[in-house]
């Protein structure tokens, strides 16, 4: 503070020193190295390896190729006619559509729920965030493999459960009709602790007085919470619905270990089937298609939903 | 379920009458130790399956093992894949950590003390790079790493894991920098500072909590990632863990036992540095989350 007012004092005008500081700002020393070195090693390697891949996805998407010598077989938009009339794909992205519908009416109530409850002062609260949140930091093929060996119907935790009541243990990840409800019952055990996190953030913020102040008008709970916390919660809520959609869409690690998108594709996401048709198959051509479409389906959800939902946030 | 929550948070924000808040206690906690059970039962019996023989895992499911199979971890000890792929995941890691830091903190330093024409245009331009995964472009980022002689070198995973994770180090990095009093800006200008002292000498020093947190959110990431080392990487010499857990599967495909074990060892860093920097890790990860 001692400085500013220094700067302050050698002006003529207290009351314009601030432009003045300002001004002065384009003499300082160091402009220019600060240019040149700072911006361009970032600017390079964001460009080389972010932005050129997806426009090259959008030119190698135009032909049929297997990524060696250049891309000369030009044929239009036959890839995505392809996509589109492929009926894995069209189970992907339903399957996307549905984790991202769970994700809305399971995880992130359940979240809440959690949320509420261990921010109550009471024994332990800080050790049943501590070990919900665990998941969220372990690997994604850690977690699948885990879930892979629970659900597996010989040796896992399922058949053990199954055996006890005398029952032969199914093959839920074997099984076409289960399969994906299996897959998005690990997906809720991993993330829920990451979106309760984000509440317990957003139920701390929550000024205490407004509560209270509820309470003196003589609001229950029910209303206390639908009328004051939730309201008040709404930036949390669209931020852990965005994570939920922006996480489903790039969901890929976890389906490799428990079941590599089968059976018969029941399980497949856009990334996998990405991974499973494009990259396995060396079908450039398709593959870059395919990641065009994902990329569009990112943007102008992100677009749509932030200038919807979050303008104000 | 949302419905549940409403009288507990009435029970314990009011006053009720004691026996209220009795019954809600036992309410909360036989729902946190039910969840917590979910939680936790798969990984504990994840790490005592690593001990029980094949045979035990199929009649004795949830018990503790009835003779301690210690040999399923020690061969795994002794094995130099694990080591390696530790290893392997820790470089890749650590370099990933450091050019991220390091590119993302004097971009946005430019971003957020240099006025020059176009910033805005720039800024957005790498805030593209929050929209879409690395996945969408898999395929000519694979054509470009093979193009510049990378494929099956660290590099090629390093640096597509550093460019993905710009633009939100760059945002994270900016807003901090911003945030900072502009007294010390002036104060370092009169002192006759330029802007490279300034950076180096003032502003990195007091940028500690937001290079930890940009830090662990790219480490996390790092450490955890699948899809790029599974393009980029063919030898099994630098495999990171997680393409190592595929592997192994793939190698001992029902011996699971083995891979319980295998499975546990590689997660035991993890869980081992969460527990010891919880706190830090948590803000780190909801921090990116939530600015």
């Amino acid at each position: 503070m001692s400085q500013t007012s220094s700067v302050a004092d050698a002006a003529p005008a207290v009351t314009r020193s601030p432009s003045i500081a300002r001004a002065k700002r384009s003499q300082i020393r160091g402009k220019l190295p600060v240019l040149v070195l700072f911006l361009p090693p970032a600017l390079l390697l964001f460009t080389v390896f972010v932005i050129l891949p997806m426009g090259e996805a959008a030119w190698y998407s135009f032909y049929n190729w297997n990524g060696y010598g250049l891309p000369d077989q030009w044929i239009g938009t036959r890839n995505y006619e392809l996509i589109f009339n492929n009926g894995a794909f069209r189970q992907a992205l339903i399957n996307n559509g549905l984790i991202i519908l769970i994700s809305i009416l399971v995880q992130i109530p359940l979240a809440l729920w959690l949320a509420t409850m261990v921010t109550h002062r009471i024994k332990g609260a800080v050790a049943f965030r501590l070990l919900f949140f665990l998941p969220y930091v372990l690997a994604d093929v850690a977690a699948g493999m885990i879930w892979r060996f629970v659900y597996d119907g010989q040796f896992g935790l399922v058949a053990g459960i199954f055996n006890s009541f005398g029952m032969d243990a199914p093959f839920w990840l074997a099984d076409r009709q289960v399969a994906f409800y299996a897959v998005l019952g690990v997906i809720v055990w991993k993330y829920f602790g990451f979106h309760m996190m984000l509440f317990v953030a957003g139920l701390q913020a929550i000024d205490k007085n407004v509560l209270e102040a509820a309470d003196i008008d003589g609001a229950t709970g029910w209303q206390k919470f639908f009328r004051v916390t939730l309201p008040l919660l709404g930036s949390t809520v669209r931020l852990s619905v965005f994570f939920a959609v922006v996480g489903s869409l790039q969901l890929f690690d976890m389906i490799m270990p428990l079941t590599g998108g089968g059976p018969s594709n029941a399980t497949q996401t856009m990334v996998t089937f990405l991974y499973t048709f494009g990259v396995m198959r060396m079908q450039v051509g398709f593959g870059s298609a395919v990641g065009v479409v994902l990329f569009i389906i990112c943007v102008t959800l992100a677009f749509s939903y932030k200038r919807v939902f979050m303008k104000n946030d | 379920m949302t419905d549940t929550t409403a009288p507990i948070d009435a029970a314990a924000g009011s006053s009720g009458g004691r026996s209220v808040a009795f019954r809600t206690k036992i309410y909360l906690y036989a729902s946190l130790i039910i969840v917590a059970g979910v939680v936790i039962i798969p990984l504990v019996m994840t790490a005592l399956g690593g001990f029980k023989t094949l045979g035990e895992l199929r009649g004795n499911s949830f018990g503790l093992p009835h003779e301690w199979q210690w040999s399923n971890y020690a061969d795994i000890l002794i094995s130099q894949r694990y080591w390696l792929q530790m290893g392997n995941s820790l470089l890749i890691a650590v370099l990933t950590v450091f050019l991220t830091l390091m590119l993302s903190s004097m971009a946005a330093f430019t971003f957020a003390h240099v006025k020059f024409f176009g910033s805005g245009f720039l800024l957005n331009y790498f805030l593209v790079g929050l929209m879409f995964p690395a996945a969408t472009a898999i395929l000519p980022l694979f054509i470009r790493i093979r193009d510049l002689g990378l494929l099956d070198t660290y590099w090629g995973v390093v640096l597509p894991q550093v460019a993905f994770g710009l633009g939100m180090s760059i945002l994270l990095f900016r807003n901090f920098f911003r945030n900072l009093p502009s007294e010390l800006f002036d104060a370092a200008f009169v002192d006759g500072a330029g802007y490279l002292r300034f950076f180096w000498s003032i502003t990195l020093p007091l940028s500690r909590p937001i290079i930890a947190t940009v830090g662990i959110i790219s480490f996390v990431g790092s450490w955890n990632s699948y899809i790029l080392p599974l393009i980029m990487l063919n030898s099994e010499s630098k495999y990171p863990w997680p393409l190592g857990i595929m592997v192994y599967r793939g190698e001992f495909s029902t011996d699971w036992q083995l891979i319980l074990a295998f499975v546990t060892l590689t997660l035991l860093p993890t869980v081992i540095v969460f527990f010891a920097a919880q706190k830090h890790i948590i803000a780190g990860l909801t921090a990116g989350a939530v600015k």
